[in-house]
């Protein structure tokens, strides 16, 4: 998503360096020259020394940045609205608060690298190159969603950019990503394999079973715990004995990230690459925080106040804190950032009000691909005379 | 098509043989559905392992009755477009019958001479090496499958001839080691994956209902999960409960997979084969029992039919479906029902989802009267959804209810006498079959 207005813009003065400040300011005139910024926390490791607090980026990075983020938050809002509308039923989990997880992730690794992430989806799926549209759809079960609308919101995919979805049972991906890490090293691809989970799903059996495997044949497996602090309505600290993630892998060196730092996240998903790359598995824990409740039945609230939110909110936020490294480092002013939002508002529209125009599946597709290739049998519905569909 | 029966005098009931006339039929004019079939039927080769059971105590026929003299009806030689069938005389097979201690050696020399005979694990094995020398995306997984060779040695050999990438030992995690076959077949690997005992599955019930069955669904078609999941189940000998478990039962309502079950090497092989070539999440029910059957197939290479049912042995009287070890003890009572004079289709459905309801209709249709004979529980087990499928379809042409006789609704117990009271006997059987004759 690069920018192209920013190029038109003029180049801004250059300030004389800080000397106790490790930022440093360019001219911004060409869009990708380096950039340093610092991480706002340092990285706590375990069994591994943790990588440099300093992060290269770009101010066409930092842009990218803000919009994909924008956009992610402006998609998710709108989510809720239409959640509320009834337009989208069943579950709906929302995602932001924790974009900076799947933006920095992306901005460190490959399409050939694979992301294999839980319910809670919805951005991972645009991070990996999903449109809108698609995801509008899916959510509104329409034929032209990513799932052709037969998944809904716990499961989007998109094979060609290898995101392997959007798993409803919690946990329950983690043997599937272990599995993508093997099938990567089998065929010798130079890949690796993100595999999310929550903070809830850290306890699940299966997990230590995946994590396990990964060890024992070093499989290119990064596993990413999103901590957001809640397991659905339970704390952090009522459902794990030890809420230090990253460091659960006992054998498996772990990593604890600001997950609300994009730029971190980005340092950290570098790092945990080349290192899985060579050496086999390691734990990512992000330290992040989802702003609504679990799903959307859940009001976020009887678990924990709203001082709390607005707390996180004010100090932490993902979006926030880049905005604030753009004007720092002049690279848009508010006001130019303010437009890129509105823009993106429009466009989160325009996507809904396309999606809302979309066709509802045909009856025949209750039956399409539940195997591969049918056997021409027939299938009635209940009545055994109305409804009827040839398994393709 | 017609087969050729050899009764023997045997109290043994391991000695029940067919002739397996293979090779000749496959060059028949028919096309490979039909030889299929011929060749299932011709395949109930010599078990030796079987049971214990000893069918002098149950049944009461008497022994010195030769089908082979009686009317053509229930002896019939194998026809192909061959000559080596002519060579099954009816005189040929009487002479076996006075001496079932050689049949299998007579056996051979009945048939052409193509064809090897093997065990039945040996031919899982053969079938797996066959499509992984094929396929390299072929792999296996399991506890022990490498190194040791594999519980029942199907895997036996192919850790030192493909490497430990391609036969992986997995540790005890039946959940993580399953998940991660199928996470491996999203992007294009063929795992096969082994359950040391079908009952260790259930602890990956969950990737196998949610993710093996239904990825594809969920994901509109983008990924397709062509895993094979095999492993022994059924009522052994006295094993106990928790490993006697028949999981047909509750893996058959999960969308998106197919069921197979196979009973002779013959079928063993090919349906190992065709699973590992299918696009679709296959689960292979093996039996713990009939792993030591032995049999000729076929040198040539050949796949089954994963969506076919067998015909055991063509009758008209009545259709028995059965499949697994079942297949068996129907045929033990088969030849108690012939000298009774009765003439039993006996049906092994091998496809447990979908069921093959074109053969079985036919049957229906010919016979009018059902009987099943499964291994499941009574209570939702394969059984069940077949007599629902059957008079939902064939209601019209039944003459008598279908009835279903299955294991007892019990955990199957250690002692050895309440564990042959679980499963169905032939005699049992027998008795079903005057009941609904009459």
């Amino acid at each position: 998503m690069a920018l192209s207005r920013l190029s038109s813009r003029s180049t801004t003065l250059l300030q004389p360096l800080a000397t106790t400040s490790l930022l440093r300011r360019r001219h911004i005139s060409t869009d990708t020259t380096p950039i340093t910024v610092e991480t706002s926390l340092p990285f706590t490791s375990h069994l591994i020394s943790p990588p440099s607090r300093a992060v290269e980026t770009s101010s066409q990075e930092l842009i990218s940045f803000f919009r994909d983020m924008a956009l992610m938050r402006r998609m998710e809002i709108a989510a809720d609205s239409l959640y509320k509308a009834k337009l989208i039923r069943g579950f709906c989990h929302l995602y932001d608060g924790q974009e900076a997880v799947a933006i920095g992730m992306e901005a460190a690794i490959t399409k050939r690298d694979a992301i294999i992430t839980s319910y809670r989806d919805h951005c991972t799926f645009l991070g990996r190159g999903g449109g809108l549209f698609e995801a509008f759809s899916e959510l509104m079960g329409r034929t032209t969603g990513c799932s052709k609308g037969k998944g809904g919101s716990m499961h989007f995919y998109k094979k060609d950019a290898s995101f392997y979805g959007g798993h409803g049972i919690v946990g329950a991906q983690a043997p599937l990503g272990c599995g993508l890490a093997f099938a990567q090293k089998y065929s010798k691809e130079e890949a690796v394999t993100f595999t999310l989970y929550g903070d809830g799903a850290a306890n699940q059996g299966q997990l230590f079973e995946a994590l396990n495997i990964a060890a024992l044949w070093d499989l290119p497996a990064v596993l990413v715990c999103e901590n957001n602090h809640y397991g659905m309505g339970t704390a952090e600290w009522r459902s794990a004995k030890s809420p230090a993630y990253f460091k659960r892998g006992d054998y498996v060196p772990g990593l604890k990230v600001d997950g609300m730092d994009a730029l971190a996240v980005k340092q950290a998903c570098k790092f945990a690459k080349e290192h899985a790359l060579k050496n086999g598995p390691i734990i990512l824990e992000m330290d992040t925080y989802r702003y609504h409740g679990h799903s959307m039945s859940d009001p976020g609230s009887t678990y924990r106040t709203r001082d709390e939110i607005s707390g996180v909110r004010q100090v932490r936020d993902p979006i926030d804190r880049v905005r604030k490294l753009i004007i720092a480092h002049d690279i848009a002013t508010e006001k130019e950032l303010k437009d890129m939002e509105k823009e993106v508002r429009k466009e989160v529209d325009a996507a809904v009000a396309q999606a809302k125009e979309s066709p509802i599946p045909e009856p025949s597709e209750l039956f399409s691909n539940i195997y591969v290739k049918g056997f021409g049998a027939e299938s009635f519905g209940a009545d055994r005379k109305e409804l009827r569909a040839t398994l393709p | 098509h017609k087969y050729l029966f050899i009764f023997t005098e045997e109290i043994n009931f391991t000695a029940i043989l067919t002739s397996p006339s293979i090779s000749p039929l496959r060059h028949s004019p028919w096309g490979k559905k039909m030889a299929a079939r011929i060749h299932g039927g011709a395949g109930a080769g010599a078990a030796t392992a079987l049971s214990t059971f000893n069918p002098k105590k149950l049944v009461a026929p008497s022994r010195t009755n030769l089908p082979a003299a009686r009317s053509s009806k229930r002896c019939i030689v194998a026809a192909a477009g061959s000559d080596a069938s002519k060579s099954l005389r009816v005189g040929h097979s009487q002479k076996l019958i006075a001496n079932a201690a050689v049949a299998t050696k007579a056996e051979t020399s009945a048939t052409t001479g193509t064809g090897h005979e093997l065990l039945l694990f040996e031919a899982l094995q053969e079938g797996l090496e066959e499509e992984m020398d094929r396929d390299p995306h072929v792999c296996v997984m399991g506890e022990d499958v490498g190194h040791y060779g594999g519980s029942y040695k199907v895997t036996k050999g192919l850790a030192d001839k493909f490497g430990d990438l391609r036969v992986l030992d997995t540790p005890i995690c039946e959940n993580a080691f399953t998940g991660m076959g199928i996470g491996a077949a999203m992007t294009g690997l063929r795992p096969v994956i082994e359950g040391m005992n079908m009952g260790f599955l259930l602890l990956a019930f969950n990737q196998i209902s949610n993710n093996c069955g239904m990825l594809h669904y969920t994901s509109g078609g983008q990924f397709t999960i062509p895993v094979v999941i095999r492993g022994p189940g059924g009522v052994g000998r006295q094993l106990g409960a928790e490993h006697s478990q028949r999981l047909e039962s509750y893996f058959q309502s999960i969308p998106g997979i197919q069921m197979v079950a196979c009973s002779t090497p013959y079928n063993a092989k090919g349906l190992m084969k065709a699973a590992i070539r299918s696009e679709n999440p296959v689960i292979l029910f093996e039996h713990v029992l009939l792993y030591n059957l032995k049999e000729k197939i076929p040198d040539e290479e050949y796949i089954c039919n994963l969506e076919e049912a067998e015909m055991v042995r063509p009758g008209e009287h009545i259709t028995i479906l059965t499949y697994s070890r079942m297949r068996y003890h129907v045929m033990q009572a088969a030849k108690t029902l012939v000298n009774k004079g009765y003439d039993p289709e006996v049906i092994d459905i091998r496809s447990l989802k979908p069921f093959d309801l074109y053969t079985i209709g036919n049957s229906v249709k010919k016979t009018h009267r059902v009987l099943i004979v499964e291994e499941c529980m009574r209570t939702g087990g394969i059984g069940a959804s077949l007599t629902a499928a059957i008079n939902e379809n064939f209601h019209d042409y039944l003459d008598a209810p279908v009835m279903c006789l299955s294991s007892q609704d019990v955990p199957t117990p250690y002692a050895g006498t309440l564990e042959e009271w679980t499963v169905v006997q032939p005699a049992q059987i027998v008795t079903a079959v005057e009941q609904l004759c009459q």
